[in-house]
């Protein structure tokens, strides 16, 4: 997939570069960009460093674990097809109370474990339940306390205060996770698939 | 609304490190193995980043995005977003560093703080690579089909689109 997104922008640039008269900067572009990527990940790595560290104290501190508790009845409400002391459930609150610490690296073990156990109690075996469904739903939404990724690109672009975004990504993610749910829920009413 | 985000960050990491302290956490030595998560992570990356990063900057270069720009902003003045920050909407759900190349690109030519360096932040750190995420949890549990996952994801994409123009607008 990326390989064609690669291509595409490769051949892109060449051909809008003989369009525009711009051929000449294209080779120089080439060059500047490699240059440019290479600062962009020094001058962001502190940032990033930061956060993953301080989410790591959290981690450890049973903030995760609180966090995954209070979850737990409103991601029940969300599956009902599994009882919230099933594995699959720890799993998915696990995942998600990752997802909203940033702890990108943790998130995706507990949310492959996660589609492992709702798969094995899945009636429908080759097509995804309401609930698998919903819960990667709300994996394709973000959910994070601190959009870290962002907030370092914007360090490293020389912004005067890059966490200015926060309560703008806390309520836009908020509400196109709403919207994602609400869908999610909406279509299931009509193509319904709920287990067994 | 813009001193929150000032507040929240030191708050953040105040209140985490003092109840680590009070859970008698190795503090430093945590923080030491996530910072070390975190050069991995970017070292993991840095590869994609950097092929990334040659691409757009090769088609910022060629006059592409320009192009891209006019002939989409009467669609995209209609539903109300600047059309400067479409190909980011476009790239979001397919490529996490490919939107993250393309968010660098924005902020350097419009500037991190202008209105469309704050939507386009905005809208890159309210969504998550929506087709990654499909591909790895149902390849994880053997399905290969997906039902009504891909156009409810793909709606919530949008929207956060949307609402991220109109927060940075209104709010």
């Amino acid at each position: 997939m990326l390989g064609y997104i690669w291509l595409f922008m490769i051949a892109a640039s060449f051909v809008c570069s003989v369009i525009n008269g711009r051929t000449d900067i294209l080779a120089q572009a080439v060059t500047e960009g490699a240059d440019k990527a290479v600062n962009l990940l020094i001058s962001m790595a502190g940032v990033m460093c930061l956060w993953t560290g301080i989410m790591r104290i959290a981690e450890k501190s049973g903030i995760t674990k609180g966090m995954s508790k209070l979850l737990s009845p409103v991601l029940g409400k969300l599956m009902p097809d599994y009882t919230s002391d099933s594995k699959a459930m720890q799993a998915v609150c696990a995942n998600i109370t990752a997802n909203i610490l940033g702890l990108g690296n943790a998130a995706t073990p507990f949310g492959i474990r996660a589609m492992k156990e709702m798969q094995s109690a899945n009636r429908l075996h080759d097509r995804p339940n309401a609930s698998m469904i919903m819960f990667v739903v709300i994996n394709t939404a973000s959910i994070q306390l601190i959009p870290a990724t962002a907030a370092a690109l914007r360090q490293a672009a020389g912004s005067s205060d890059p966490y200015l975004i926060l309560p703008y990504v806390w309520i836009t993610s908020a509400a196109a996770l709403l919207i994602g749910i609400f869908f999610t829920k909406f279509f299931e009413k009509i193509w319904g698939l709920r287990n067994g | 609304m813009d001193k929150i985000g000032v507040y929240a960050v030191p708050f953040i990491i105040v209140l985490t490190v003092v109840f680590g302290a009070v859970k008698k956490v190795d503090l430093f030595e945590s923080f030491r193995e996530g910072a070390k998560d975190g050069i991995g992570s970017l070292i993991s990356i840095a590869p994609s980043i950097i092929g990334l990063v040659i691409a757009v900057n090769m088609l910022s270069a060629s006059g592409f995005f320009d192009m891209v720009c006019s002939f989409l902003s009467p669609v995209c003045s209609a539903v109300g977003i600047p059309p400067e920050i479409l190909p980011l909407g476009l790239i979001r759900p397919v490529s996490g560093s490919g939107s993250f190349a393309v968010l660098s690109s924005i902020l350097d030519t419009y500037g991190a703080d202008s209105f469309i360096g704050r939507a386009a932040s905005v809208m890159s750190g309210s969504t998550e690579t929506t087709f990654y995420a499909v591909a790895v949890y149902y390849g994880a549990a053997g399905i290969k089909k997906s039902g009504y996952t891909v156009p409810a994801a793909l709606i919530a994409d949008f929207s956060s689109m949307l609402i991220s123009v109109m927060a940075v607008k209104y709010l």
